[in-house]
């Protein structure tokens, strides 16, 4: 960045933050003196905030929460148990994205396994298991397949591939999540505080806009789809912080060079081709209808469930004491919950805002108070 | 001689033709080639630096070097951030059996090239053949001693708020071109792996400063790692400006991509100094004219808030926690 | 799960797209974007093109970009 860019950015930063301020206060003013309360439900969104040092640019009146956030933090102690039981046995290889190591299973971590010798792989990419598979035919390579929207198709995509090379021996250990109907319940809950949401910029390339309009509709609150730059971030608070101002309750599109109304149909298309919705448990959260995905009967043979299963003691979901849900909700703050900072902690994580290192439980562990504050 | 057998570590026939025909004919000088059992040398008076390290790395050949320029470099560095002039390096190699032979002669030639570069003598050494599996090719040990330039004093307890961070280049090189091949990106060759001895950069600096509280190569855990052990040890703050931090555009790409932060990458051929504020512009000139010192530039300050944290100023003004590195560098995806 | 960065196609073959940022290149897949082109700027996750990146668009709809450029401050007063 060239000098003058430099200034202009900060300029640009300091311009929508006053206006931010100001709105927000008016807002509050209406609401009986309430803080505003966005969510981001992405997790490059919360590494973003995080990055470029946001939440301390932001007046008291804007609360940011970090919401049922990245697909990793979400997946449950009992997916990870499976993937565990799968990857301590011989003859499997288990493809992986590197941030599901250190997600914890109810005893141990993918991380531990491999430490202990399991043969965990970390790809870039679902279709680097095809070359794994192909390198091994001895071996099932499992992928575990996790991840929103923007990352169901890639998984599916990689099955249709190796169906058409027919590599026999790649099989998926599926856990997609879905983005749209854990908001749904999350706002079905009457006394949930959240004022609107940063919408999910890379989700919104594969589904659209429209699977998000029930915000506004149903809801009565604004959501703004923006990408991943610091600016942009403060550029959707802004907007936000207006629409609530202004009473207004819409989904606007601050990212429209790569999010259409329509999706990416090609996407979808394959996304449905191989999986269908399904009820799914969510970490801290429990199972919610029709929040995930399951292969369809038609690739059967890629599910490594159904070609390999397992029959685990702890198959049944287990209650703890974690409140999550009303933390994200904003019922409560993070130590009402009776497990923060003593079950609960950053390396041993129970609930998705633990294990998420920006998770609001995580940085009300880390910085007390939940921003940080450089000297305090 | 095409591979190495035991027999080369055994003592007798062939461990001598090994050492005449391979070892001596690249490492050869005048300490060594007497062959005694220990190095015999003068010493001056005043204080002597003495460091080691073992290199186990894979793959042993990457763009920009290879084990042998890496086991000089690291330990030479070493010695350097001490404060001291490298003067002497022992090179202990634990091999498997069975390697082969044209590779050994191309990591002792790397070695030499290393060596001589640093001003360094290699005056000992030791060679151990293992059966095949019991090592994974090659793995060396060097250790060195370093005459420590009169008047210096490093130590993290000299670090004071005002002083200024130094960095000497861009960051990330090593590790981005590591990573990077692992997970199937194709880098341009204007990207390669760092690994330089930096000694004749630290005795330049020194005898601008020699107040410099500081030298430290970030190697594991990056320029992140390194300023948080300052951080904590020296009982200050450090706040860093994002937008001086040197990143070559090919590292924020395998960044981008891979969701990394350069931060946390690892360097074999960089160094951050920590300088009263003073000298710090007149350190930095030097540096720009001292090989491998090129783009160095003040990236940050030290505070009196913030006791033991590292923050950094963003782009658009605000302050992030740059945090200790957990664990190793994963390609992420959310 | 977001992580995803545009980049420049400059080949394609066999639903393989080789794309470069930065000079760092790497090689993708198009079964999701079929409709790829070599000189596009594609948005890129888990090796996969997922999306035409769109430089009209991207300006008409991003005030930001437009700002940043010298156009008119876009807040908008209550």
């Amino acid at each position: 960045m060239n000098t003058s860019d430099k200034k202009k950015t900060k300029e640009l930063a300091q311009n929508l933050i006053s206006e931010i301020t100001r709105l927000s206060k008016i807002a509050m003013k209406e609401n009986g003196g309430r803080p505003l309360r966005f969510m981001e439900v992405c997790g490059t969104h919360t590494v973003a905030i995080f990055r470029g040092g946001i939440r301390q640019l932001l007046p008291d009146s804007v609360e940011l929460v970090s919401g049922p956030g990245c697909p990793v933090c979400v997946t449950h102690d009992d997916y990870m148990d499976k993937a565990i039981a799968y990857a301590q046995r011989d003859d499997v290889i288990v493809t992986t994205f590197g941030d599901m190591l250190k997600v914890p299973g109810s005893k141990s971590s993918l991380s531990n396994e491999k430490t202990k010798g399991a043969d965990i792989r970390i790809v870039y990419s679902p279709l680097d298991s095809i070359e794994i598979a192909k390198e091994n035919p001895d071996k099932k390579v499992i992928f575990l397949a996790v991840g929103f929207e923007t990352t169901a198709p890639t998984a599916a995509a990689t099955v249709l591939a190796a169906k058409q090379q027919n590599v026999n021996n790649l099989f998926m250990l599926s856990a997609h999540k879905l983005v749209p109907p854990v908001l749904n319940l999350l706002l079905s809950d009457e006394k949930t505080k959240v004022d609107g949401f940063i919408l999910p910029g890379h989700v919104c390339v594969v589904t659209g806009t429209e699977e998000f309009d029930f915000l506004a509709d149903k809801f009565h609150l604004p959501g703004v789809v923006t990408g991943f730059e610091p600016l942009e971030i403060l550029r959707s608070l802004y907007r936000l912080c207006y629409q609530v101002a202004n009473k207004e309750a819409k989904i606007e599109n601050e990212y429209g060079s790569v999010v259409k109304p329509e999706g990416n149909p090609q996407a979808k298309a394959i996304m449905s081709r191989v999986y269908r919705k399904s009820d799914t448990s969510w970490r801290g959260m429990g199972e919610i209808p029709l929040s995930g995905l399951k292969m369809q009967d038609e690739f059967k043979e890629y599910d490594i469930e159904n070609v390999l299963p397992l029959s685990l003691e702890n198959a049944k979901i287990k209650k703890t004491a974690c409140r999550c849900g009303e933390v994200l909700q904003g019922l409560i703050k993070p130590m009402e919950c009776p497990l923060f900072g003593k079950a609960c902690i950053p390396e041993h994580a129970i609930g998705p805002c633990m294990v998420s290192v920006e998770g609001t439980c995580a940085a009300w562990y880390k910085y007390g108070g939940g921003k940080f504050v450089f000297g305090k | 001689m095409e591979y190495i057998t035991m027999a080369h570590g055994a003592g007798g026939k062939s461990s001598h033709e090994l050492m005449e025909k391979v070892i001596l004919p690249e490492l050869s000088n005048p300490l060594l080639d007497k062959l005694h059992d220990g190095a015999i040398f003068a010493v001056n008076k005043g204080k002597m630096a003495f460091t080691t390290d073992s290199y186990v790395v894979r793959p042993r050949f990457f763009p920009g070097g290879n084990i042998g320029k890496l086991a000089v470099c690291g330990t030479v560095n070493d010695l350097a951030m001490s404060g001291a002039v490298p003067k002497y390096l022992s090179l202990g190699a634990v091999i498997e059996e069975g390697f082969p032979i044209s590779e050994l002669k191309e990591i002792l030639h790397s070695i030499r090239m290393a060596a001589d570069e640093a001003g360094i003598a290699i005056v000992t050494g030791d060679t151990k053949v293992v059966d095949k599996g019991a090592a994974d090719g090659i793995f060396i040990n060097t250790a060195g001693v370093g005459e420590v330039i009169e008047g210096t004093d490093i130590s993290p307890l000299n670090i004071k708020p005002g002083m200024k961070v130094i960095v000497s280049g861009y960051i990330g090189d090593h590790a981005a071109t590591v990573l990077g091949a692992r997970h199937g990106l194709s880098l341009p060759d204007t990207i390669k792996s760092d690994c330089a001895p930096l000694c004749h950069l630290t005795k330049a600096m020194l005898d601008v400063c020699p107040e410099i509280a500081v030298l430290r190569d970030p190697t594991r855990g990056g320029v992140a790692a390194t300023l948080n052990e300052l951080a904590e040890q020296s009982g200050t703050g450090i706040i860093l400006d994002e937008e001086a931090i040197p990143v070559r555009d090919e590292v924020a790409g395998v960044c981008d991509i891979l969701g990394f932060d350069p931060l946390y990458l690892a360097n074999e051929g960089k160094l951050l100094a920590i300088v009263p504020s003073d000298k710090a512009e007149e350190i930095v000139e030097v540096m720009h004219t001292i090989k491998y010192g090129e783009n160095a530039c003040i990236i940050g300050r030290v505070t009196s808030e913030g006791a033991g944290q590292v923050g950094m100023e963003t782009a658009i003004g605000g302050i992030r926690l740059v945090d200790m590195p957990m664990g190793n560098l994963v390609p992420r995806i959310c | 799960m977001c992580l995803a960065v545009p980049a420049k196609v400059i080949a394609i073959k066999d639903m393989m797209a080789t794309v470069d940022l930065n000079g760092v290149q790497r090689d993708v897949s198009t079964m999701l974007l079929p409709e790829a082109e070599v000189g596009q700027f594609v948005l890129v996750h888990a090796g996969f093109a997922m999306q035409v990146v769109s430089q009209e668009d991207a300006e008409v709809t991003n005030a930001l970009l437009a700002e940043m450029k010298g156009g008119e401050r876009t807040v908008e007063h209550l």
